[in-house]
């Protein structure tokens, strides 16, 4: 390379990693901070360099049964999820190759029930779990994600059925295939990456959800989203606990994340930027 | 059957013909019948349960809206008319809320879009740690919102040992208290770092579909980097950009946990938005009936952002 392409390049590497690490600073921060005893969390200056320690970790589970939330967060995501997939994925079949004049239309419905505030169905929602005796389960959480997740599902399933080619199912029509080994053979195979995404997308969005957590779970049924939140008390020395349980919260769903960006940006833009 | 099947499908489009005739073909009738019972009965639950999901908050809200209906005051619902929403309306913390939603919403979607066109025209042409760089930038989007806020209230804003503070510090400024003198600013911070990355990765997505040739050949005719990104980049991104504020406008016109977690709502009403101030009513102030008819004005101010939302990806439905 020549020396007028290269200087451009360093700038540019320069000028890209600069705004990055500035981005992602406090999640290196908090990160770090994870590590420290209390006393260097609030240190002045802020400490770099320290001796890491594990303490905080064994804390957190100590004082706010971290497992306990751990294991709701787990229940009520992957639960949510393969609830939604069951629920969505015939829906997505049926419009996706039983096509009618009215199939747009009912598409677009499902995609404006995902438009209405969570908090214009808080009210009655809290009254029906609070009457039903499910306040504070994982049952209800299970069932709200479900909801508020299954717009997307049937939208994800959706586009990726659409991409089979219709001659292979029409293949297998005239086969006379049953519709249950039409799904088996060919739809679940041919479909397997669009089931993975949309599971994953869902997993990544009922980990992160807070609304309804925070409203309708509290001690027995919270969430991780709902444990951290705990933490919020004004002042003491906290920080280094509030950072262990953050990044003990956290951590799983960024890796997650990472690798399935692509599906993320189809899944929330409704297949509307490719 | 089921081996021909599979077969079939791995098999290019003119050779799947010839195949398909020799087998037997199904009653027409039943074929018919098969087709419009079996679509429906697919659709039924996700349906179902979607219209339940819909309709039953709508219509308990409608009703809650028009009743006296405090959790704290047991005893029967009286009808009295409209009286929450003029609660509601009246409320001194309404027009402020009104105001501090737009405000937010405004914000976040200015500084995302700007910041997020700026980063991905940034990481958009290839250098060294390129791949690590664009998984960076995506992290703090998956960040729960809670964990975020409590990161940025303590570790970030706080005023003695936040890192913000320290380092204006350094630079001999004065520590700025942002949740006490700034709170609806920090509530922007906040929200804005987590839907950065949100707009960033799809503007990252949409310019690697933007034409090189195009760009090249306008280099060729002297453009400079501003008339290629005004003429020729800024187009392409129109409608990402488009897709990018529908979208935050659905998911910021309730922004709660951030809110809940920082300053909640204060101090006074100073970073309430309307999402907030149905929350205080129903679950602090236990009062039902003016929080539904809060919330009946929250569904409304959403459908007037998805009914642009619903057109967009519409026309992208039939193409």
């Amino acid at each position: 390379m020549n020396p007028p392409t290269v200087l451009p390049l360093i700038a540019r590497t320069a000028a890209a990693w600069t705004a990055t690490l500035l981005l992602v600073f406090p999640l290196l921060w908090l990160f770090l901070t994870a590590f420290k005893t209390e006393l260097q969390a609030i240190h002045v200056p802020p400490l770099l360099i320290f001796t890491p320690t594990l303490d905080n970790f064994a804390e957190v589970q100590v004082r706010s049964d971290y497992l306990l939330f751990a294991k709701n967060s787990i229940i009520t995501s992957v639960g949510s999820t393969l609830l939604g997939l069951l629920i969505a994925a015939p829906a997505a079949y049926s419009m996706a190759f039983f096509r009618t004049r009215k199939t747009r239309d009912l598409l677009m419905w499902m995609l404006s029930t995902k438009m209405m505030p969570a908090v214009g169905a808080l009210v009655p929602i809290y009254v029906i779990a609070q009457t039903s005796g499910l306040l504070d389960t994982v049952t209800a959480l299970t069932i709200v994600f479900t909801m508020s997740n299954l717009p997307i599902m049937v939208w994800m399933l959706y586009s990726y059925f659409k991409d089979i080619p219709p001659e292979i199912l029409e293949a297998a029509r005239m086969d006379g295939a049953s519709v249950w080994s039409e799904f088996r053979h060919v739809i679940l195979p041919l479909g397997m990456g669009g089931f993975a995404s949309t599971g994953l997308l869902c997993l990544v969005l009922s980990w992160n959800e807070a609304f309804w957590s925070l409203n309708l779970s509290s001690a027995k049924a919270g969430t991780l989203a709902a444990l951290i939140a705990s933490y919020s008390s004004p002042e003491g020395l906290f920080w280094a606990k509030l950072s262990a349980a953050s990044l003990m919260a956290i951590a799983p769903i960024v890796v997650f994340g990472w690798f399935s960006q692509k599906q993320l940006v189809q899944g929330l833009t409704f297949g509307a930027v490719k | 059957m089921k081996s021909a099947l599979s077969a079939d499908a791995l098999m290019p489009p003119g050779a799947r013909d010839e195949s398909t005739d020799m087998s037997a073909v199904p009653d027409a009738g039943e074929l018919a019948r098969v087709s419009r019972v079996v679509p429906r009965l697919l659709l039924a639950p996700a349906v179902t349960t979607l219209l339940l999901w819909m309709i039953v908050p709508l219509a308990m809200t409608l009703y809650f809206s028009v009743v006296r209906y405090n959790l704290m005051q047991p005893g029967p619902t009286e009808f009295i008319g409209l009286a929450n929403f003029e609660f509601f309306v009246t409320d001194p913390d309404f027009g402020p809320s009104v105001v501090n939603t737009l405000l937010l919403l405004g914000s976040v979607i200015a500084i995302t879009v700007v910041l997020g066109v700026a980063m991905a025209l940034l990481v958009n042409e290839p250098f060294p740690g390129r791949g690590i760089v664009r998984v960076l930038l995506i992290s703090p989007f998956f960040v729960m919102p809670t964990a975020n806020a409590l990161l940025w209230k303590h570790m970030m804003m706080n005023p003695i040992y936040g890192v913000l503070a320290q380092v204006s510090e350094f630079f001999g400024a004065t520590p700025i208290d942002w949740l006490t003198d700034y709170p609806l600013l920090s509530v922007i911070i906040i929200v804005a770092w987590q839907w950065l990355p949100f707009a960033c990765l799809i503007f990252i997505t949409s310019l690697q579909s933007l034409d090189r040739e195009q760009l090249e050949a306008a280099r060729m005719d002297g453009a400079n980097a501003l008339q290629k990104f005004w003429f020729l980049t800024l187009p392409h991104l129109a409608r990402p950009i488009a897709v990018v504020i529908m979208i935050e406008m659905i998911f910021l016109m309730s922004v709660f946990a951030e809110i809940f977690t920082t300053t909640g709502g204060g101090p006074g009403n100073a970073s309430t938005n309307v999402a907030f101030l149905i929350f205080k009513q129903a679950l602090m102030n236990f009062d039902v009936g003016v929080a539904s008819a809060g919330a009946l004005f929250a569904v409304l101010l959403a459908n007037v952002a998805a009914v642009f939302l619903i057109r967009l990806i519409g026309k992208n439905l039939d193409k």
